[in-house]
């Protein structure tokens, strides 16, 4: 046992020696933090930084099987997940652990923000993390891309089309971005390089200066109302409060770094066994149109915008939303490097952030539903509720056939089934008269087309009686006051006519 | 090399073996200065040499739209019936082999007339995602934001801010061909439009 142990000294030594690595260790190691800082708020870059190489890690075993050509990549995808023992759980680890790391990132982010950790002297630490936040969304775009199905090709098809929105170099842009006239091989090869070398090589590089510069400059101190960051007196105050008041990073604060660390990698390898690998969805041949893209959960909202934007301002806001989000991130701590850090002090901070944070929420969320696409087949997948055609005269069933064969429920739900593009139709007969209803139906107007020229007039006709139909027992249909005034004297002239043709009752007309 | 700096009090004297090889000599600091810059500068000359066939390279998709695109044909004018919108498929004209499924390219063809057609791109002219036909309604949708088209391809309602791209058609030997070759997106498709201007074919609000 103590040969064992001595042999062991050695070697550690013989390897230090020539390696000289223990100073710089234990400096970093070892190096004051304030005590507050060891707090479980600190713990989402250890935790990115840690996903990360999960990420390395997991990639490089796949790329093992992956196979980057257009041709073979989604055959290579069902291998993996089908036929290697075990692949499946890698792609689930990498698949999640992606999903994870963007979250982690923003988190982080948001932390670093309301806790003023951007201010002096740590402007470029946040400049230098905003460039990994985008590497990042890199990252999980293109691995999106690597996933060649479906979902990848229409996403990419989105991305070349905002891209050709730029001007003047719109076009261009597009053939670099697909490294040709379409999406095909050599797309995939330019991602798959993007993917592998080209973004994870600086994505290191910026994590080594931003981790670097955290142990340089220390740990941000916790933010306390009243203690306000000046250029001339922060570095003096933060080096008496972390020997003041101070403790080791190691153990005092990396304790609860590498518990999180470890519960988060369990996290992702449970969602991995769980929900196991995304996809792939169906293969990447663009003849097959029976298909519903949508992108991966974190680029949802921008799929969410893009449906609710007025067409105009479409690509002014593709084009310079991002920019200016950007430039302001970058410049968020060169115009705030002083002043308060505590979120008591810094309500617009705080609004921000929860405007985002709800925000995000919503639009992601309506863009699981996306409530603004047709039901493409509502249309023949989902019947009338038969209380609502049982007692409706013939013209009016007729007209509940029109409705369904004419689409019209891709877009609008009766019985609570249907798109959610139009209004319900439950009650529409309450809300219009018989005359709007086929004013709206021939004219169409806001997000409905013109049926006018698709329908002939005996089809509308019995559209139309269908949708009087539309209304609650209780509730009459709406109808025009004038209407039934001219209806009014029309049936009493019938009747007068009737009268007069009385005497007669043998006599026929 | 007028920048090579000498200590203040430069001494003009008289090479001496002794001195001249001293460490910190400022003669020989300078000398391996004006080395060490001369490496740079040769670095910097071959890097810039380098760059311009790397550049070339990198930037060798980005060619003239009318470099990718030739006519293809979609087949025998029967297979498209009067009156009707039939999808019809192509290979894109250039392709490799690795490209797998990706170069089959799909597209409507509507045959107005005996001898008129209107070709539209799949591609909803929003953000590209495959356009659905329905003929019962005679209207196309996109499953992605909700764009709608009428059967002419004019845009109906959603977020699309123009009609269907078109492709530029003709009548070869009872073939039907268009011009093709990549994918339609509002930058390349304003010359597909002038085209279609050209041979009647104009519907377009782009
Ligand atoms: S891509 Fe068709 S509506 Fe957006």
């Amino acid at each position: 046992m103590q040969r064992m142990k001595q042999t062991t000294l050695n070697v550690y030594a013989w390897f230090e020696r020539r390696l000289q690595l223990e100073g710089p260790v234990k400096d970093a190691a070892l190096h004051q933090v304030p005590r507050q800082t060891a707090s479980w708020w600190y713990v989402f870059g250890s935790a990115a930084f840690t996903l990360l190489f999960l990420q390395i890690f997991t990639g490089i075993l796949l790329a093992m099987v992956y196979v980057p050509s257009a041709g073979e990549a989604w055959r290579s995808l069902n291998v993996l997940n089908h036929q290697i023992p075990l692949g499946w759980f890698l792609r689930g680890l990498h698949g999640w652990g992606s999903n994870f790391m963007v979250a982690i990132v923003l988190i982080h982010m948001a932390q670093v923000f309301l806790f003023g950790a951007y201010k002096f002297p740590r402007e470029l630490t946040w400049i230098v993390g905003v460039f990994l936040l985008l590497m990042t969304l890199g990252m999980a775009f293109t691995g999106q891309v690597l996933r060649f199905d479906q979902d990848a090709y229409w996403g990419l098809g989105i991305g070349a089309s905002i891209m050709s929105r730029v001007p003047w170099i719109g076009g261009g842009l597009v053939h670099l971005l697909l490294g040709g006239p379409i999406i095909a091989g050599a797309t995939l090869s330019r991602f798959f390089a993007l993917h592998v070398f080209v973004i994870p090589g600086t994505l290191l590089l910026f994590v080594f200066v931003h981790v670097w510069m955290v142990l340089k400059l220390g740990v941000n101190d916790w933010p306390m109302p009243g203690r306000v960051v000046r250029r001339e007196t922060y570095m003096e105050e933060y080096h008496h409060l972390a020997h003041t008041d101070g403790i080791p990073f190691v153990p005092g604060a990396f304790w609860k770094d590498l518990i999180f660390s470890g519960a988060i990698l369990a996290a992702v390898a449970v969602c991995a066994v769980v929900f196991g690998p995304f996809g792939p969805s169906g293969q990447p041949d663009p003849s097959i149109i029976q298909t519903v893209p949508k992108p991966d959960f974190f680029f949802l909202w921008i799929y969410t915008i893009l449906s609710y934007l007025p067409p105009q301002m479409e690509t002014p806001f593709l084009l310079i939303v991002p920019l200016l989000a950007i430039a302001i991130l970058l410049a968020l701590p060169l115009i705030a490097a002083e002043g308060e850090k505590s979120w008591y002090r810094r309500p617009v901070a705080v609004l921000l952030v929860s405007t985002l944070a709800v925000s995000w929420g919503v639009l992601t969320r309506l863009g699981t539903t996306t409530p603004w696409s047709p039901h493409m087949s509502a249309w023949s997948g989902d019947p009338l509720p038969v209380n609502r055609i049982h007692d409706a005269t013939p013209l009016a069933r007729q007209g509940a056939v029109v409705f369904q064969v004419k689409q019209c429920r891709n877009c609008h739900s009766v019985g609570g089934s249907g798109g959610e593009r139009g209004p319900a139709l439950d009650t529409v007969a309450t809300r219009l008269t018989i005359d709007q209803l086929r004013f709206k139906v021939v004219t169409g107007g806001g997000n409905m087309p013109a049926y006018g020229k698709n329908l002939s007039p005996s089809e509308i006709e019995a559209l139309v009686r269908f949708l009087e139909t539309l209304h609650p027992a209780n509730e009459p249909p709406a109808y025009d006051a004038s209407r039934r005034a001219v209806e009014a004297t029309q049936a009493a002239e019938s009747a007068g006519e009737a009268s007069r043709l009385a005497p007669h009752p043998g006599s026929t007309p | 090399m007028s920048n090579v700096t000498y200590p203040a009090n430069p001494q003009p004297t008289t090479p001496d073996v002794n001195t001249a090889i001293a460490p910190g000599d400022p003669r020989t600091v300078s000398r391996r200065w004006l080395l060490f810059k001369a490496g740079i500068a040769l670095n910097g000359l071959v890097g810039v040499v380098l760059a311009v066939p790397i550049v070339r390279y990198l930037f060798a998709p980005w060619r003239k739209d009318a470099s990718y695109d030739s006519w293809v044909s979609l087949g025998a004018l029967d297979a498209f019936p009067v009156g009707e919108t039939r999808l019809a498929y192509y290979k894109n004209p250039s392709r490799n082999s690795w490209d797998g499924e990706t170069d089959n390219v799909a597209c409507y063809v509507r045959r107005e007339s005996t001898s008129r057609f209107k070709v539209f791109a799949i591609n909803c002219a929003h953000l590209g995602c495959p356009v659905r036909w329905f003929p019962q309604s005679q209207l196309f949708m996109c499953p992605c934001h909700g764009g709608v088209y009428y059967a002419d391809g004019s845009r109906a309602s959603g977020p699309p801010e123009r009609g269907l791209f078109t492709y530029d058609w003709k009548i070869v030997s009872g073939d039907l061909q268009i011009d093709a070759g990549q994918m339609p997106t509002l930058s390349n498709t304003a010359r597909l439009v002038t085209i279609s201007t050209r041979s009647g074919d104009s519907k377009c609000s782009g």
